[in-house]
């Protein structure tokens, strides 16, 4: 039988975390199912378990000059209902399962659970986000980018525990979320698109555009966006199909139960065009 | 953690059972209350729901551990309320209710919904419904019965 640790402090926990792997559970949406047994019988976990959902100090969401901070434990429905909370996030939580579960889950479940399809994650690389990280000796920034690395894989260490997430302040001109499920509520998606932009006076100021579901990680290049900003608009929009051309290339679906690849990468490329026709 | 312990339907609670079971499995078995329906078992029917501190939140895949401390109600504990007796009898005559599989769910959802915002717009209802379902009313019978109730309990939430 797995232990249980219910830490009363965030030191506690990091104490814990020092001295045996475990799993981290926020609101277990995601873990109860993955570790599913037959009814009446408690989950097949195998590591410890570590519930932290309870613990104030990882709760809330404050705002710097420059930036909006999460508490890793703070459920998807504050931050939906959040005054604060970028457009583009509230777009794509608004979309997201569906209210019993965003009572309970949480953006650090999905970025550490690091599935292709996860929802807040393409969201949060559109917008730069950044987590910090925190084990028993140090604390470490690292993008949400940086920090997935396959299905199911990110570089977070057995000891490590995500402890906020730090989203820059941009005001973007025009921005998209799109999502493709089977459902509008509680649905995997099949393919999905954030975009943000800000355009001044012709010219492109900011552009990043993510894709979930495509690739074995969200697929978003800096490298490709980057000949665009500060250039006329004009040419983002002359050079469309070479911009769709360069992202092609990480556009890497797989046939699975919920679409196929051919479905998954055409809508995918459809979604850049229209994302930069609205511009 | 060897004992969970939570306000259930008003009244406190403490169990000693393994934290990581299901709160579903827990109510059903543990405290016979039967109310909530397993469906799918992965959150994605809301048969489960119960509410906790007031929200919504599907109980097949919410660790009992994480009850602990907080104010649990379900649809057993609800039903002697004034509000119950407003969405009850919306759903009973708008038709809301057939097989009734789905119907302490669709309470609670409703419950949910009008605590926050009592009186909801149709695309706020659907929303507030969306990780509910059922598979005989076609759903417009229950957006009916939650505007119904909505409407008749004003002042109630």
């Amino acid at each position: 039988m797995v232990s249980h640790r219910h830490p009363n402090s965030l030191e506690e926990a990091l104490e814990t975390l020092k001295n045996e792997p475990c799993h981290i559970v926020g609101g277990g949406s995601d873990l109860w199912v993955k570790n599913r047994s037959w009814a009446n019988t408690p989950p097949a976990f195998k590591k410890t378990l570590l519930y932290l959902a309870h613990l104030e100090s990882l709760k809330g969401i404050r705002k710097t000059d420059d930036s909006l901070i999460i508490g890793a434990m703070t459920p998807y429905e504050t931050i939906l209902n959040h005054p604060e909370t970028p457009a583009l996030l509230k777009a794509c939580l608004y979309e997201l399962a569906s209210p019993a579960i965003r009572h309970v889950a949480t953006l650090a479940g999905n970025i550490a659970n690091a599935s292709p399809a996860a929802d807040a994650v393409l969201v949060l690389i559109a917008l730069d986000a950044t987590l910090e990280i925190q084990n028993h000796a140090f604390k470490r920034t690292v993008k949400v980018k940086d920090l997935i690395e396959g299905p199911g894989k990110t570089s977070l260490e057995s000891r490590d525990l995500i402890t906020s997430i730090r989203i820059p302040r941009r005001t973007f001109t025009h921005q998209t979320y799109k999502k493709v499920g089977g459902r509008k509520a509680d649905a995997i998606s099949k393919v999905a698109f954030a975009g943000g932009a800000v355009i001044k006076d012709g010219t492109v100021k900011h552009l990043s555009l993510a894709l979930g579901a495509v690739n074995a990680t969200v697929v978003r290049d800096e490298g490709v966006e980057k000949p665009y900003i500060n250039q006329p608009l004009s040419k983002l929009k002359s050079e469309k199909e070479a911009f769709k051309k360069a992202l092609s290339s990480s556009i890497n679906p797989i046939d699975d139960q919920r679409s196929n690849a051919l479905y998954r990468k055409k809508v995918a490329l459809n979604m850049i065009n229209r994302f930069i026709e609205s511009l | 953690m060897n004992n969970v312990t939570f306000t259930l339907n008003g009244k406190k609670t403490t169990l000693s059972i393994d934290p990581s079971k299901r709160f579903l499995d827990v109510l059903r078995n543990d405290l016979n209350l039967k109310g909530p329906k397993e469906g799918c078992g992965e959150g994605e029917c809301g048969a489960c729901a119960v509410l906790i501190d007031g929200d919504i939140v599907n109980t097949c895949i919410l660790p009992a551990a994480n009850v602990e401390g907080k104010n649990v109600t379900t649809i057993e504990g609800f039903a002697h309320t004034k509000k119950y007796a407003v969405i009850k009898e919306a759903f009973k005559e708008t038709g809301g209710v057939q097989c009734g599989f789905c119907t302490p769910g669709m309470i609670i959802a409703t419950e949910s919904l009008l605590n926050k915002n009592p009186s909801p717009s149709d695309e706020a209802i659907r929303i507030g419904l969306s990780g509910n379902l059922c598979r005989c009313t076609g759903y417009e019978l229950i957006i009916k019965a939650v505007k119904r109730a909505a409407k008749r309990g004003e002042g109630l939430w």
